[in-house]
């Protein structure tokens, strides 16, 4: 056995077995789009998120990458319920939140908290600090009213903010410093999940590194499992140990990091990797090697039919506009939403679908090929899985 | 690099200085650089540290505003800080054009993306509206704008952000400037639109011969495309050279703090990042002796309190050959090799400290 097959079994039981504190099922958000003038008719949706499912164990880190505007911040949203979702369930500790009123949200919000991207914006310059971090105590009586300083300051010392500044103002402090006072802000509650939508992205890079090591310690003091979102895909693969691809409104691959960073098998994982500019060129000189994408991403209103990155994809075929993609688990944590799922140059020469969805090679219905397999779309991975080297279903 | 007078374009210890109700900031102090026709130059640096300043000064963007500026800006031989303000405006876009961070801000939103080519194009070419056009056409078809005449007609908001991106070096290029800067071109951008900026920009300037001056933080970036990198501090070059000597053997602490606190693609996830401690000065008030001394963890290494009270020179590092550093330690190597590059890359920490040690003996042999 290779030292990669042995750290694939290790993160891939932490992955099976822990505990799930959030389960996601075909969520959806469709926002509508109106027309302009005086009636303001609803002409189409945006599809900003349509069918994800995934899971996050407690204390666990999922991270949640892809292109701008591919719904990334939209589920972040919708599992904080800053948003109501046109669909699917969100299962937080073992209650559906998804169709919560207002009113029956407010103990979760103790719970989920989020971290936002801009650390200029997101706090209300005319409050003081120690009143920004201690409102949430006062809104959920969580400590008594004299009791609130000195909670706000214990916290301003977590985050390494000097805990006598408590009576300044967000203006006075530079981004990396407002950016921890957001952080201490989402931790007042002591919350089971925290969604942190670009966390670093709008800070320098000194500083960066600064706040991933401070949420990397707080995770492991306080036991909080974390959505990360980002951009940056060496920042991802640092903080999580399991790693969501998405393209518009969808995932398309998410696994362990080993296997998504090292043996990805979806396209659009593989180009997005390969974009990723590296330092360590400057060895060798000269640009990197690499899957060039033609075009932009499609518009969410009317995205393409079948595989929606069938318009970029560099190797389309006829089935790939005819039938979607199902999101196949094809390993112990590893799941791949492709007709021709395969290694960087390795991928097969015939879907490999068809059996699965009851149609011939072309995507067309086909009687012969027997009925669709009913296929697991749940979160989370199980013990069968569909075997690549056999193209069967198979266990481990 | 060369000598300075035989250089496409050569600063010389440039100042830009702009008094305030607080002081004076002194956002670009004293930075000298050559590049050559065909080669890319990278800027390095946090924000703050001067670099958009710099670069709009070789534009002339400062004239008409208080900025005291002294020093050389010589293209082709010929001092811009000198020539009239009639004379640069002549030059801008022809000789020198300028890539924008932010498309939107740059770009007019009440003229179609057309209008604003041809009228950057007519500028400083008579030519009739007509030909203009057909010129707009030419270079956003160049850029990969799909359709380019029926999208000439759309306004910017009408763009996706890459296309805006790429209708801005399309602007930038109309007139084939000799040096094209580009102020964080692709920083607001996805990676994969990135590495079209990218290819598109390296293309470009294959075909025309350009000199680029690329504005980023990101040093993948600099990795891949630029020959030489100038890492600014504070408004100074602490670090300066080919990029292959920067990026694999650094000699300044603010570099090495740059390449360490950034994870990598490929780094062992379990190593933690190290972040260059505290936050990027006051250039009102700039830390005396070397400006990043209240940051670096290596003062202790230099004898005496050379850190806190002389600003050090940048001279010429161990490796030679045009690489400049400013900073007193006396053998960066070594610190980098065994106390800097373990802590966020053990793989080529070894690579590095098996090459010293190769070197060394071989030094020995030959005394
Ligand atoms: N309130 C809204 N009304 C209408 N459309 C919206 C709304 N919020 C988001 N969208 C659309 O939904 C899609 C997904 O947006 P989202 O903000 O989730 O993207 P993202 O992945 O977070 O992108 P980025 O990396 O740029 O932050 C986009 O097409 C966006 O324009
Ligand atoms: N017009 C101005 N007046 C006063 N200070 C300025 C002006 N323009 C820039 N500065 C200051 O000069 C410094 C360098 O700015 P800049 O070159 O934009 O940094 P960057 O390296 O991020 O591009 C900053 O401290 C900035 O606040
Ligand atoms: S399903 Fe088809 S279009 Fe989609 S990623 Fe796979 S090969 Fe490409
Ligand atoms: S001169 Fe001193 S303070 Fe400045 S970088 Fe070198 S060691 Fe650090
Ligand atoms: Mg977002
Ligand atoms: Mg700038």
């Amino acid at each position: 056995m290779t030292t990669d097959e042995l750290t694939d079994r290790g993160a891939g039981s932490a992955l099976t077995e822990a505990k799930p504190i959030l389960r996601v099922e075909d969520l959806k958000m469709y926002f509508p789009v109106k027309s302009s003038g005086l009636m303001r008719r609803t002409i189409g949706h945006v599809q900003a998120v349509d069918g994800v499912s995934f899971q996050v164990n407690a204390g666990a880190s999922l991270g949640l990458v892809g292109e701008s505007g591919c719904g990334k911040s939209t589920t972040g949203r919708l599992i904080t319920r800053l948003y109501k979702p046109t669909g699917g369930s969100i299962d937080f500790d073992g209650r559906d939140i998804a169709k919560l009123s207002e009113n029956d949200l407010h103990p979760l919000r103790r719970d989920v908290q989020m971290i936002f991207q801009d650390p200029y914006t997101s706090l209300n310059p005319r409050h003081t600090v120690g009143s920004i971090i201690g409102a949430p105590l006062a809104i959920h009586k969580v400590v008594p009213k004299n009791k609130i300083l000195s909670r706000v300051q214990e916290l301003l010392e977590v985050v390494g903010l000097n805990p006598e500044h408590y009576n300044r103002y967000p203006h006075e402090f530079s981004g990396g410093q407002r950016q921890r006072i957001g952080i201490a802000r989402a931790l007042t509650l002591q919350p089971k999940l925290l969604v942190a939508d670009e966390p670093v992205s709008a800070l320098d890079v000194s500083i960066q590194a600064q706040v991933i090591n401070l949420l990397q310690d707080l995770q492991k003091e306080f036991g909080i499992a974390f959505l990360f979102i980002a951009h940056d895909l060496a920042v991802v693969r640092h903080f999580c140990p399991e790693i969501a691809v998405m393209y518009l409104g969808k995932i398309v691959e998410i696994a362990d990091r080993d296997t998504l960073y090292q043996r990805p098998h979806h396209p659009y994982t593989q180009a997005l990797l390969s974009a990723v500019p590296d330092v360590k060129q400057a060895k060798v000189g000269g640009r990197r090697e690499r899957i060039r994408l033609e075009g932009d991403v499609p518009s969410p209103i009317n995205p393409p039919s079948g595989c929606r990155f069938r318009t970029r994809c560099p190797i389309a075929q006829d089935i790939c506009a005819r039938v979607e993609p199902p999101l196949l688990q094809v390993g112990p944590t590893h799941k791949v939403a492709c007709h021709f799922p395969g290694e960087m140059g390795k991928h097969p020469e015939k879907p490999i679908t068809p059996r699965l969805l009851g149609v011939d090679d072309s995507g067309s219905a086909d009687l012969a090929a027997g009925p669709a397999t009913e296929l697991p779309t749940g979160p989370g991975y199980s013990d069968t899985w569909f075997d690549l080297k056999n193209n069967t279903m198979g266990k481990a | 690099m060369s000598t300075a007078t035989s250089s496409f374009l050569s600063v010389r210890d440039l100042k830009v200085h702009f008094p305030t109700a607080d002081g004076i900031v002194k956002a670009t102090d004293g930075l000298s650089f050559d590049l050559e026709k065909g080669k890319t130059l990278g800027i390095v640096g946090e924000s703050g540290s001067g670099k958009s300043v710099s670069s709009s000064a070789i534009l002339g963007l400062h004239r008409g505003s208080s900025a005291q500026i002294s020093g050389e800006i010589l293209l082709d031989g010929v001092d811009l800080l000198q020539v009239s303000d009639e004379e640069m405006r002549r030059r801008r876009g022809l000789d020198v054009s300028m890539i924008f961070q932010d498309p939107l801000s740059a770009m007019h939103p009440y003229y179609t993306v057309g209008n604003q080519l041809m009228e950057a194009y007519r500028v400083h070419n008579n030519v009739s509206k007509k030909a203009a056009r057909v010129r707009a056409i030419e270079m956003l078809e160049r850029v990969g704008i799909p359709q380019p005449d029926r999208r000439v007609d759309d306004y910017p908001h009408q763009f996706s952000g890459g296309m805006r991106q790429r209708a801005m070096i399309a602007m930038g290029l109309i007139n084939n400037p000799g040096l094209l800067i580009a102020d964080e071109p692709t920083t607001a951008l996805d990676v994969t639109v990135q590495a079209q900026i990218l290819d598109l920009l390296q293309d470009l300037q294959r075909e025309f011969d350009s000199a680029i001056i690329i504005i980023t933080h990101d040093l993948g970036v600099v990795a891949e495309m630029a020959d030489d990198v100038l890492v600014m501090y504070a408004g100074k070059a602490v670090e300066y050279g080919p990029t292959k000597d920067i990026l694999v053997r650094p000699e300044m602490p603010y570099t090495w703090g740059l390449l360490s606190s950034v994870p990598d693609v490929a780094a062992d996830t379990s190593s933690k990042l190290v972040p260059i401690p505290g936050n990027p000065p006051s250039l009102l008030n700039p830390p005396t002796g070397c400006a990043f001394h209240p940051r670096c963890p290596h003062v202790a290494k230099v004898p005496g309190d050379l850190c806190r009270t002389v600003q050090p020179d940048l001279v010429t590092g161990r490796q030679g050959l045009g690489h400049l550093k400013r900073c007193h330690l006396a053998d960066p190597d070594t610190v980098y090799a065994n106390e800097v590059l373990p802590e966020f890359d053990p793989v080529l920490a070894d690579e590095l400290a098996d090459e010293l040690t190769a070197a060394d003996s071989n030094e020995k042999g030959l005394q």
